[in-house]
């Protein structure tokens, strides 16, 4: 039993009320505090990253409840990667908001820290209901943070955005509700052994809830047609809570990974791969309409919400294909999407907040400040997102497409992952000529004094630092895969994951 | 009693998936609400239905409920009490911002219908 792993969860719970309780009327108390929280999860995450790459997964129980009956949350090389990801994004997205988004209302640091404690969670927990309980915090978290700022827009979609989520929630309660009147477990390790073996007239009832489940976790992946939430949800937040929304939709696909393979994977009997003959054509669709959606695009913030729903569509297409090379290589392009979505949000703001006139419309305009930092970072940005060499983009998409050679859909993986590239590119290539070349009118220099936002270094140096890192991941792409080919390898073999949690602390008395 | 169940979990969901295609924030707001009953009474009979049993150890009964979906039941009432209050503020904020109860924001557009409360206003640009 490690008893590190639950600091994951109990450094941001309390850190967010005494944020409220302490630093609310002090600002620089509060952005201090902050940025300490999100530095120790990362350090934290760098230990659960290193200590998992060594070990089986370890377990931790709550209150020392024996495994099928008690919470327990567990860390394998999976989760580590993901609360690395996690700790990373949200310190660099972090640092952004600090550059002025956080002063436009109240509690944004508190809201960030319970945002971090739902992702967290999620990644960490190895029971249903508990997931559901994460989930709740991290959307709750998310509404708070979603209207962050108000506005009339902001608001309207924030209203949406919560409905849409409530119903999903109802869902979720349903297919949990389902799943434990027939297996009578809400342990995630407990159901992948007691799936194989129910009885065949309680199959129908076990297979709904698990479908209705796909659907939870399509909502929170923007699977097409349960995607319809994202465009306005993300084009709409605030810059830096859109950032960190990136990595919200892979807490939908982490799911879908760690059930799927888990209970309901090969060793599951009738129930074998369940989810596979819908994820996969689903992941086709939602690619196209996530491309033709960059395309498009009507303003900035539009086209990184649809870019977001692409790479969301290739991911899961690695997913869907149910296969350890295929989710290793899903696995590489999660981390490369995570972290380039979240940047050209980034960009994307910077860039709207320089233009007075014309926002974040895509418009040819007058000149704006920064122009030629800008237009390099968006460059690179659409490199990465479009799948381009050299950036990690391509190497991802490359990957996917080695994998899905041994799938019966292949061809139609292989055109449509390689047609909506050039979508995206064309898509991009309008964009970036529109904002960066094509300029007339009156001059807005000098820059607009008044916006905090584009003031200061900061949103700078915290966007250049998460190209860094894409640029990072692509040049060390090597050990990368090789680690990420062997996280494939454990999600693959169940039984170590079973074993960590019902072996040590189980029913062994 | 299993009829009476399936039949009142059947008809909160029926009118609460109703209520929530309608257009105004109120009546969305409604459904949730009816949606959530259903899926507490559905939640509970998860565990089968028993009646006249404790659902702790006790050294008299002689037959047990299952007390799990009794704790779940509670978590999920605590949570959808929680975010109905939450998603009326929003609603009522995004009334107030935008002048109008429609859950799209674009009730300006049919101001002439019967009962929408629309008031005159200048459009403005929301957003930052």
């Amino acid at each position: 039993m490690n008893q590190w792993i639950v600091f994951a969860i109990l450094l941001p719970a309390v850190m967010a009320p005494v944020l409220v309780l302490a630093a609310r009327h002090d600002i620089v108390l509060a952005r201090v505090l902050s940025v300490a929280a999100c530095a120790a999860q990362l350090a934290l995450a760098l230990g659960f990253f290193v200590s998992a790459s060594s070990e089986p997964p370890q377990m931790y129980a709550l209150g020392d409840w024996p495994a099928p009956f008690g919470i327990v949350l567990v860390l394998d090389r999976l989760s580590a990667l993901m609360l690395l990801l996690s700790g990373a994004l949200s310190l660099l997205v972090l640092l952004y908001a600090i550059g002025g988004w956080d002063a436009r209302g109240r509690h944004f640091h508190a809201l960030w820290q319970f945002q971090v404690m739902g992702i967290n969670g999620a990644f960490l927990t190895g029971d249903f209901f508990n997931l559901f309980v994460f989930f709740e915090i991290l959307l709750i978290a998310s509404y708070g943070l979603m209207v962050h700022g108000g506005g009339r827009d902001r608001v309207g979609a924030g209203v949406q955005y919560v409905v849409v989520n409530l119903l999903g929630s109802t869902l979720f309660l349903i297919a949990v509700g389902l799943i434990y009147s027939v297996a009578g477990t809400l342990n995630m390790a407990d159901l992948a052994l007691k799936v194989p073996e129910l009885a065949q007239g309680d199959r129908a009832i076990l297979n709904t809830g698990a479908l209705l489940l796909l659907m939870v976790f399509g909502v929170k992946a923007a699977l097409v047609p349960l995607h319809f939430w994202l465009p306005g949800t993300y084009a709409n937040a605030p810059a830096p809570v859109a950032a960190l929304f990136a990595i919200m939709t892979k807490v939908g696909a982490y799911s879908i990974i760690r059930l799927y393979v888990l209970a309901f994977g090969a060793e599951a009997g009738a129930s074998a791969w369940l989810a596979a003959p819908w994820l996969l054509p689903a992941a086709l669709v939602t690619l196209v309409l996530g491309m033709a959606g960059v395309l498009g695009a009507r303003s900035l913030g539009q086209l990184a919400a649809f870019s977001v729903i692409g790479s969301m569509g290739t991911l899961l297409i690695a997913v869907g294909l149910f296969s350890e090379q295929a989710l290793g290589a899903g696995l590489y392009y999660l981390v490369h999407s995570t972290l380039a979505a979240a940047a050209l949000f980034l960009v994307a703001d910077l860039v709207s907040a320089r233009r007075i006139v014309h926002g974040g419309q895509l418009d040819a305009g007058p000149a704006f400040a920064d122009s030629g930092l800008l237009s390099a970072y968006f460059f690179v940005l659409a490199i990465a997102v479009c799948g381009m060499p050299p950036l990690s983009g391509f190497i991802g998409k490359l990957l996917i497409l080695d994998s899905a050679r041994s799938s019966a859909l292949v061809a139609w993986i292989w055109s449509l992952v390689l047609g909506t590239s050039l979508l995206c590119i064309v898509g991009f290539a309008r964009a970036g000529s529109t904002l960066f070349w094509r300029r007339h009118g009156v001059g807005d220099l000098p820059p607009p004094e008044q916006d905090v936002s584009s003031s200061g270094v900061l949103p700078m140096v915290s966007t250049g630092a998460i190209l860094f890192a894409l640029v990072m991941f692509t040049v060390f792409a090597g050990p990368a895969t090789v680690w990420l080919d062997d996280t494939a390898a454990q999600v693959f073999q169940p039984g170590q994951y079973i074993d960590a949690v019902l072996g040590a602390g189980g029913i062994n008395e | 009693m299993e009829f009476l169940l399936a039949s009142a979990i059947g008809g909160l969901t029926t009118a609460g998936v109703y209520l929530l295609l309608r257009a105004r924030t109120f009546s969305v707001v409604l459904g949730l609400a009816l949606l959530s009953y259903a899926t507490n009474v559905f939640l509970f009979a998860m565990g089968r239905l028993v009646t006249n049993a404790p659902p702790v150890i006790s050294t008299l009964a002689t037959d047990y409920t299952d007390p799990l979906p009794q704790a779940l039941v509670l978590t999920a009432i605590v949570i959808s009490f929680g975010m109905t209050a939450v998603v009326v503020v929003m609603a009522l904020r995004s009334y107030l911002e935008s002048d109008s109860d429609h859950i799209d924001g674009n009730g300006l557009a049919q101001a002439g219908e019967p009962g929408s409360v629309v008031l005159p206003v200048e459009v403005s640009e929301g957003g930052r």
